[in-house]
């Protein structure tokens, strides 16, 4: 193997804060009205602001903490980089299934690990920069925000009129409701890449997308890891064969799995935390040295005075809005984690996006989650995009479900990477894709193709003919259309492939 | 050519479905009709296998195994256990609400290993008593087993068991009530929906075969069209009593299809994985499949040709998604009979053929890992487990001479339920 001395170091800390919160800010002078005052400089509030101003419009963006919110500072560009380091680390331990053992036991420095996060969050953070958005004549507020109207808002002492406003204040995690949590000290995905050392002992209270992702990940850098789900399986919102698979391999990689078991209690013990856990009637502890909560997200609601907007909300489900994203006060939309079910970077920009246009355009963009595909970043990668089986049973939809085995296809098999299946979700009778699940290594990536096809109305007789590169994952898609054009061409086929099984 | 290879086709069933048989009279209470789990020492009873031994002892009977007093004396004694037995919400009672818990002791009948007051695994108990009631038509003794029988289904409270919800749990305990597992997909539970919804005391509401079909899934699998679920199991339990052929739910009218079928295409797709064996396991091929439910290795990784295998002990194991660690159910090929009989037989004389380890004294183990200890021929679990046995009698009993299905034909419980979950057309 070859060994790479380290480059040395700019102060990327120091790069980073300056990019997304300059010490040395000043507010500028408001401009009398604009056209868009944006609360939030999140995913979708970035999204909203460069669109906005990209069009021509004068755009205010009020930011209380640092430009890029969640994704950016401690949610999907540092789990992405941790993740990555995970997956290497894990490719060395099977290194000898490629035939190709590394001389000797590989280790972990973890310092260089949240090193490396920390110099591509900064590298990252130039495209999310203020000085990125002064550019494009954005103007940029630090401070918090609050409405004193239906039509302006203030920034400390500042006020900002607007005719239109748009809230993408984004959502925070849920704070624990477990008793002695608070007392023993837990993390959050908010202070998790804080982290100086690898914690010995991990446990994540929570199964959903970052408590999966996290608990894999750290798992493989070398933390003994406990995760503890209160529903029977995994990521609630997918389908069951996903979570199975996605639970096995963590399991695999060494992932203690606690499933339908509730953390009941916290308490600390010297130097370790201690969970008290309940499973139907089996009590149980388990010991951490650190803890990390990750039971969802709350949307950032309070703060905002938004009685004084007229804009009705929900502490729980956000901010109201209808299908065009717009609020009951019809000058004040929403977007992103404020107000979606969907909290992702992605649906939070084209959420804005959407909204951006509706609100400065007179456009009728209706928003519809559908359109927006997800990933959950564990190895093997989980993604989705469009109707669930059984959304589409409970609207009585006749659906069917065309699946190829990762472990059919060839590209897989060669890389090593063969755990999954691609399923394409059809209406039954027609060639119609109305929705697809991932689970592969670079699902996050197969799906992109799906999206496209979904997004350009383009059926499985259409999918069928076009050509893939070969040996790539993505002949699973083809595969999978190839499977319905065999169906639609032959329908005796089932019937004469089963004689001629019985009789083999 | 082996002993197996000189039977002719009659002869070669015959000789395993009367040696799966005698499993429930060697290791059932002679007193109390209760049948042991496995054939371990020191196994509790399975109440779902006092089912399937209820079920049997009419096969018994018609095949001359049995007489018919016999019979009838031995479901008379098990009948008047389980209805005279302990029903409250002690944690040492036998049953509650008319369910019985899933494992108990096999002198007392107390539930032992703290374990659930199981739905599933009372269906299948109260199944083999119904067909108890069904066969058993004459006087005397037989008149009593009816009335019991009848006072058994009358007593179950399937409304209680769905707390108020829709859908079904598992299970529950008195010390933490319901349990937290759902079902999601469709499995072996459509016995349990039936007798449930055909209940004229305390029937399920019909919205619980609905909410649970949401969540099935119709799929294009290896090339087949099917109703999936992964372990073989879950496509033969309902089956060892109810005659799916021809008769039809909405899902099976909506995709043209009915659960006999569906179970047909389950095993095209077990032979098609085993054929593809993706995981590269030892000896899996078109004639040897059959990933289900059963015992199991061990909890443990080994790693071989620089790849890990991680074994597991007993556990629900299925295809394609898994999981699959290379074991299968040795009993499962030949419990595929009635629906698939060219390629039962075929895999399970290929499989006695080159691994006549695995039945022995003509009984097929549970589980078989030819990929693990290959080199002392795979491992084979120990012993035996009445639930494979019990299933491979009826299986071969339908298959023969449809003696159960028609038994349960003629229920009018089952007719109900059968009828209330949806179902219509052909005998029904």
């Amino acid at each position: 193997m070859r060994i790479k001395v380290p480059r040395a170091q700019p102060d990327d800390e120091k790069t980073f804060l300056r990019r997304v919160r300059p010490e040395d800010w000043k507010n500028p002078v408001p401009q009398s009205t604009y056209d868009l005052a944006i609360v939030g400089a999140g995913p979708a509030g970035l999204a909203a602001a460069d669109s906005a101003a990209r069009l021509g419009f004068h755009v205010a963006l009020i930011e209380r903490n640092r430009m890029g919110g969640n994704s950016l500072n401690v949610g999907s560009v540092p789990s992405k980089a941790v993740i990555r380091t995970a997956r290497v680390y894990g490719t060395m331990q099977d290194a000898e299934e490629f035939g190709a053992p590394v001389p000797s036991e590989p280790t972990l420095d973890f310092s260089k690990v949240m090193a490396r996060m920390r110099r591509i969050r900064t590298r990252i953070s130039e495209y999310h920069s203020v000085y990125e958005l002064t550019t494009l004549g954005v103007d940029v507020f630090f401070g918090a925000a609050s409405f004193a109207s239906a039509d302006s808002l203030d920034v400390g002492d500042i006020l900002v009129h607007f005719k239109k406003a748009l809230i993408a204040t984004g959502a925070r995690p849920r704070a624990s409701t477990i008793p002695g949590l608070d007392q023993a000290g837990y993390r959050t995905s908010g202070s998790i890449f804080d982290l100086a050392a690898l914690p010995k002992r991990l446990a994540v209270i929570g199964g959903g997308p970052l408590g999966c992702e996290l608990a894999q990940a750290f798992c493989r850098l070398g933390s003994h890891v406990t995760i503890v789900q209160n529903d029977p399986k995994f990521l609630p919102r997918e389908e069951r064969d996903a979570a199975e698979i996605l639970s096995r391999s963590m399991a695999r990689d060494g992932v203690e799995i606690r499933l339908n078991t509730t953390v009941v209690s916290a308490r600390r013990a010297g130097e370790a935390k201690i969970l008290r856990t309940v499973n139907g009637d089996v009590d149980s502890d388990i010991q951490a040295d650190e803890i990390l909560l990750s039971v969802g997200r709350v949307p950032n609601v309070e703060e905002l005075n938004l009685k004084a907007a007229g804009v009705e909300f929900d502490t729980n489900q956000g901010i109201k809005v209808d299908e065009f994203l717009r609020s009951t006060n019809h000058n004040v939309y929403a977007a992103g984690d404020v107000c979606l079910a969907l909290k992702f970077t992605n649906a939070a920009q084209f959420s804005a996006r959407t909204a951006v246009q509706n609100a400065l355009m007179q456009a009728q963009l209706r928003w519809s989650s559908s359109a927006i595909p997800w990933c959950t970043f564990c190895d093997p990668e989980i993604a989705h995009i469009g109707l669930h089986v059984w959304d589409a049973r409970q609207q009585s939809i006749p659906i069917k479900s065309f699946t190829v085995m990762m472990h059919d296809v060839d590209r897989a098999i060669t890389d090593g990477q063969d755990t999954g299946f691609v399923k394409i979700h059809i209406a039954e009778g027609s060639d119609k894709i109305l929705g697809v699940t991932i689970v592969a290594s670079r699902a996050s990536e197969l799906i992109n193709e799906m999206a496209v096809v979904i997004s350009a109305g383009i059926g499985m007789e259409a999918l069928s003919k076009v050509a893939h590169t070969y040996p790539a994952q993505s002949e699973a898609i083809l595969l999978a259309a190839r499977a319905w054009k065999r169906e639609f061409d032959e329908p005796a086929h089932r019937a004469v492939s089963g004689k001629a099984t019985d009789e083999k | 050519m082996s002993d197996w290879d000189r039977l002719s086709e009659d002869a070669l069933i015959d000789r395993l479905q009367r040696a799966a048989f005698s499993y429930l009279i060697e290791y059932a209470n002679p007193d109390t009709g209760l049948v042991a789990d496995t054939s371990r020492q020191g196994s509790p009873c399975s109440i779902a296998v006092v089912g399937f031994a209820l079920s049997c002892y009419p096969i018994a009977v018609r095949n001359g195994w049995l007489s018919r007093a016999d019979g009838a004396s031995r479901t008379l004694k098990t009948l008047r256990f389980f209805a005279q037995s302990v029903q409250s919400d002690a944690p040492d009672a036998t049953g509650y609400k008319g369910f019985y818990y899933h494992f108990l002791d096999m002198q007392t009948g107390k539930r032992v290993w703290q374990c659930e007051l199981s739905l599933i695994d009372t269906a299948l108990l109260i199944a083999g008593v119904l067909v108890a009631g069904c066969y058993f038509d004459g006087g005397g003794d037989e008149s009593e087993i009816r009335e019991l029988a009848d006072a058994m289904y009358r007593r179950v409270d399937w409304r209680w068991a769905q707390n108020g919800a829709p859908g079904l749990s598992q299970g529950w305990k008195p010390e933490c009530g319901f349990l937290h597992y759902g079902w999601e997909g469709y499995n072996e539970a459509t016995i349990l929906y039936v007798l449930g919804l055909g209940s004229p005391t305390f029937p399920l509401t019909p919205s619980g075969y609905v909410t649970w079909g949401l969540t099935y899934q119709w799929e294009n699998l290896l090339d087949r069209d099917v109703l999936y679920s992964g372990p073989l199991f879950t496509h033969l339990f309902s089956h060892a009593w109810i005659d799916f052929r021809g008769i039809r739910d909405a899902f099976m009218r909506e995709k043209a299809s009915d659960y006999f079928e569906n179970t047909k295409s389950a095993v095209a797709i077990h032979r098609e994985y085993g054929e593809r064996n993706p995981h590269g396991f030892k000896a899996y091929g078109r004639n040897f499949w059959g990933v289900t439910a059963g015992d199991g290795p061990v909890n443990e990784e080994i790693r071989e040709n620089g790849r890990d295998r991680r074994f597991f002990g007993y556990m629900s194991r299925g295809v394609p998604y898994g999981p699959d660690d290379g074991t299968i159910a040795p009993w499962a090929m030949l419990a595929a009979l009635p629906f698939t009989p060219d390629v039962a037989l075929a895999g399970t004389r290929h499989l006695l053929e080159l691994h006549p380890q695995v039945c022995r004294q003509d009984r097929f183990s549970s589980g078989f890992n030819p990929t693990l200890q290959s080199d002392t021929g795979g491992w084979l679990s120990e012993g035996w487990y009445g639930l494979d046995q019990g299933l491979l009698t009826m299986m071969i009993e339908n298959h023969r001479t449809g003696l159960v299905w028609e038994m349960m034909r003629r229920c009018s419980y089952v007719r109900d339920g059968l009828k209330r979950t949806g179902f219509e057309g052909g005998w029904l």
